[in-house]
């Protein structure tokens, strides 16, 4: 089919497009996010989570064909990174800030070191489902391609809510991301909740990575990521740690980040380096808003070491 | 006595330096590498010689103006990781003076354009400062985001507005007069920035200890709320700290663009900022052990292209090097109070 001439409607279109394309791995990175830092840590190494997480699914949907199976490699990849953060940050006196650098460094490092290989073949692509079927126009269909990892976060998210707000495990994560003395004095191990927070975030990080490499841009190369992983700290805190808000939030943000191309795509070239920074720009201008001096941040685990 | 609670401080890191290499060490040679080639590599290209140490010297001197820019808001307990947008907008500022001032004296022009990186990073990383004070805004979030915004304002106007038509695949400004060139030093010809960035150490470390300014900022960074109660000005002082680390930030852009590049342009963007972050944690926001972690870091990243061709390895190799390094060093800060000979008790008993 070819395109038919849609004039200015192309643009919210490609917005649309752009933000379900886009916000797949930020979905998952700050639900990640969401669920260590409920915990009462902070993991500002799902940078390198992702990148490894990019790679490792890459390699092992070449070797076995099935991108599937990539993504789970990824996962699991992303939840021994999380476990090792998780399990560093336990000694007291460790900065958890420092060590998430530390190991964004790391996990770039490796996936630069061991996907060396990989940069040249091809791998099997994650499929996607068509909603757009009910119209003729073919950017209508290209704008509603939907990733089934874009669906899994959407359910995810949900879940991830439900958990919180109804269940034992969710109660459990969240007395220890609150105090770690009243959750030791009711008998909890606030080590080991962290631990395994910070090993289940990791391996939702790495599933963000893998949808990078597997559908969109959809290849592994060592400019993959641009910063999904640092920004999902930010995600979770402009969705005050509300899964369900960072589902949101990041389809914002992967909305605003389409904004350049799709207006570049009706002409409008005017500033187009500019609108790199519309996402960013948008999230600190709700950041400022929504911000006050004279109360802590509403919604933020109070054993958190960056509301402190 | 003394001296022994003072070892503590370089016995922990260095024996975590070498649990990091020996940690290195086991990962080569399950690659079947030689761990002894790496590091007599990394020491050739990075410390045995003048050359090496010119290439050291003159890649660690971004990253002590860098870790600064994280060191003197941590001094206020504030984690600042946004250093690259100052880095990134300092050495737009210079390169873009640069080109107004090209008649001017070289030691005037090339005042006036490290002035303008200064006064730009300043501002950047001081409004993070002043959004962290005046509305609640975390400082670590708001700084990450202004990089990226910073990073996007750079590519704007050195795609457009400044951009050198002579620059045909790499867009850059137009290039520096010869006058406006930061040289080398005599004797070392690493360039001037590294002595800038040893000078910047020492001024920081005076104002911290030696000042009441530092010391207060101590006060406000162990309890804000007692610092306000004592009337300490916590406002002004965490605007001045963070501003002032951004203007370091912003004179490494300078030399950056100035004394390496000749221009601005997307090279600026290498990631110092987010190594600066290390440098400073490393150091423990300490200004005096900034500038020999920045040199070991440098040292590290000078060895990269010379491990890349002899031992046939990818040039991430420095990367996890780095990565399992810095790992170990954070963790080794566990460690601190742990060993009895350390502590006061263990020698007043004797």
């Amino acid at each position: 089919m070819d395109p038919v001439d849609i004039g200015l409607w192309g643009v919210p279109l490609a917005i649309l497009g752009g933000a379900i394309r886009v916000s797949t791995p930020f979905i998952f990175v700050s639900l990640g996010e969401c669920l260590t830092e409920r915990s009462g840590r902070i993991n500002l190494g799902l940078e390198g989570t992702l990148v490894f997480g990019a790679m490792s699914g890459y390699a092992m949907a070449y070797e076995t064909g099935s991108p599937f199976i990539g993504v789970l490699a990824a996962a699991v990849a992303g939840m021994l990174f999380g476990l090792f953060h998780g399990w560093i940050c336990k000694f007291e006196g460790v900065n958890d800030i420092a060590v998430g650098i530390a190991m964004m460094l790391f996990g770039m490092g490796l996936a630069f070191f061991l996907g060396k290989p990989y940069i040249q073949p091809v791998a099997p692509d994650l499929p996607a489902i068509g909603f757009g079927w009910w119209s003729d126009i073919p950017q209508v269909r290209a704008a509603l391609q939907v990733n089934v990892l874009f669906i899994a976060g959407g359910i995810l998210a949900l879940v991830m809510a439900w958990m919180f707000r109804s269940t034992r495990v969710g109660l459990v994560v969240r007395v220890v991301g609150d105090s770690t003395d009243a959750a030791r004095a009711i008998g909890l191990n606030p080590d080991v909740v962290r631990l395994l927070a910070t090993g289940a975030g990791g391996a939702l990080a790495g599933v963000g990575g893998a949808y990078l490499s597997l559908y969109y841009p959809g290849s592994w190369s060592e400019g993959i990521s641009s910063g999904q992983g640092l920004m999902a700290v930010a995600l979770v805190i402009f969705a005050r740690w509300n899964p369900i808000n960072c589902f949101w939030a990041a389809l914002l943000f992967g909305g605003a980040g389409a904004l350049g191309p799709a207006l570049q795509s009706v002409g409008v070239s005017e500033g187009y380096y500019l609108f790199f920074a519309a996402p960013y720009v948008l999230t600190l201008g709700l950041l400022i808003l929504t911000s006050s001096p004279d109360r802590a941040m509403q919604g933020a685990p109070l054993a958190l070491s960056l509301t402190k | 006595m003394r001296l022994m609670l003072g070892a503590e401080a370089v016995v922990i890191p260095l024996g975590a330096l070498l649990a990091g290499f020996a940690a290195f060490s086991l990962f080569l040679l399950v690659l079947g590498k030689s761990p002894v080639e790496f590091f007599a590599l990394v020491w050739k290209a990075g410390f045995s010689s003048a050359f090496s140490w010119q290439n050291t010297l003159s890649r660690s001197a971004p990253l002590v103006l860098a870790a600064l820019c994280v060191a003197l808001p941590a001094r206020l307990g504030l984690v600042v990781i946004g250093g690259e947008g100052a880095i990134v907008l300092g050495g737009l500022a210079a390169g873009v003076t640069g080109l107004a001032v090209g008649g001017l004296p070289g030691v005037l022009g090339m005042g006036l354009m490290a002035a303008a990186g200064m006064v730009l990073g300043g501002l950047w990383i001081g409004a993070v400062g002043a959004l962290r004070i005046k509305r609640g805004v975390n400082e670590t979030i708001s700084s990450l985001l202004m990089a990226y915004i910073a990073i996007a304002l750079f590519n704007h106007f050195v795609e457009g507005l400044f951009r050198d038509p002579g620059s045909l695949n790499k867009p850059s400004t137009a290039p520096l007069a010869e006058s406006l060139r930061v040289g080398d030093m005599p004797f070392i010809s690493a360039h001037w920035g590294v002595v800038a960035g040893a000078l910047a150490c020492i001024l920081c470390w005076i104002l911290l200890e030696k000042t009441t300014l530092g010391f207060a900022a101590r006060i406000a960074g162990d309890n804000i709320r007692a610092a306000q109660v004592q009337g300490l000005p916590v406002g002004p002082l965490v605007i001045g700290f963070t501003a002032l680390g951004g203007a370091f930030a912003g004179l490494a852009g300078f030399f950056e663009v100035s004394a390496v590049h000749g221009s601005a342009n997307g090279s600026l963007i290498a990631g110092y900022g987010y190594t600066g972050i290390l440098v400073a944690f490393l150091a423990r926001h300490n200004p005096l052990a900034i500038f020999p972690v920045a040199i070991l870091l440098g040292g590290f990243e000078a060895s990269s292209g010379l491990i890349q061709r002899r031992m046939d390895l990818p040039d991430a190799t420095i990367l996890v090097f780095q990565g399992m390094v810095f790992i170990i060093i954070l963790l080794s800060e566990a460690l601190y109070g742990r060993f009895a000979i350390f502590t006061p008790a263990y020698w007043e008993r004797r």
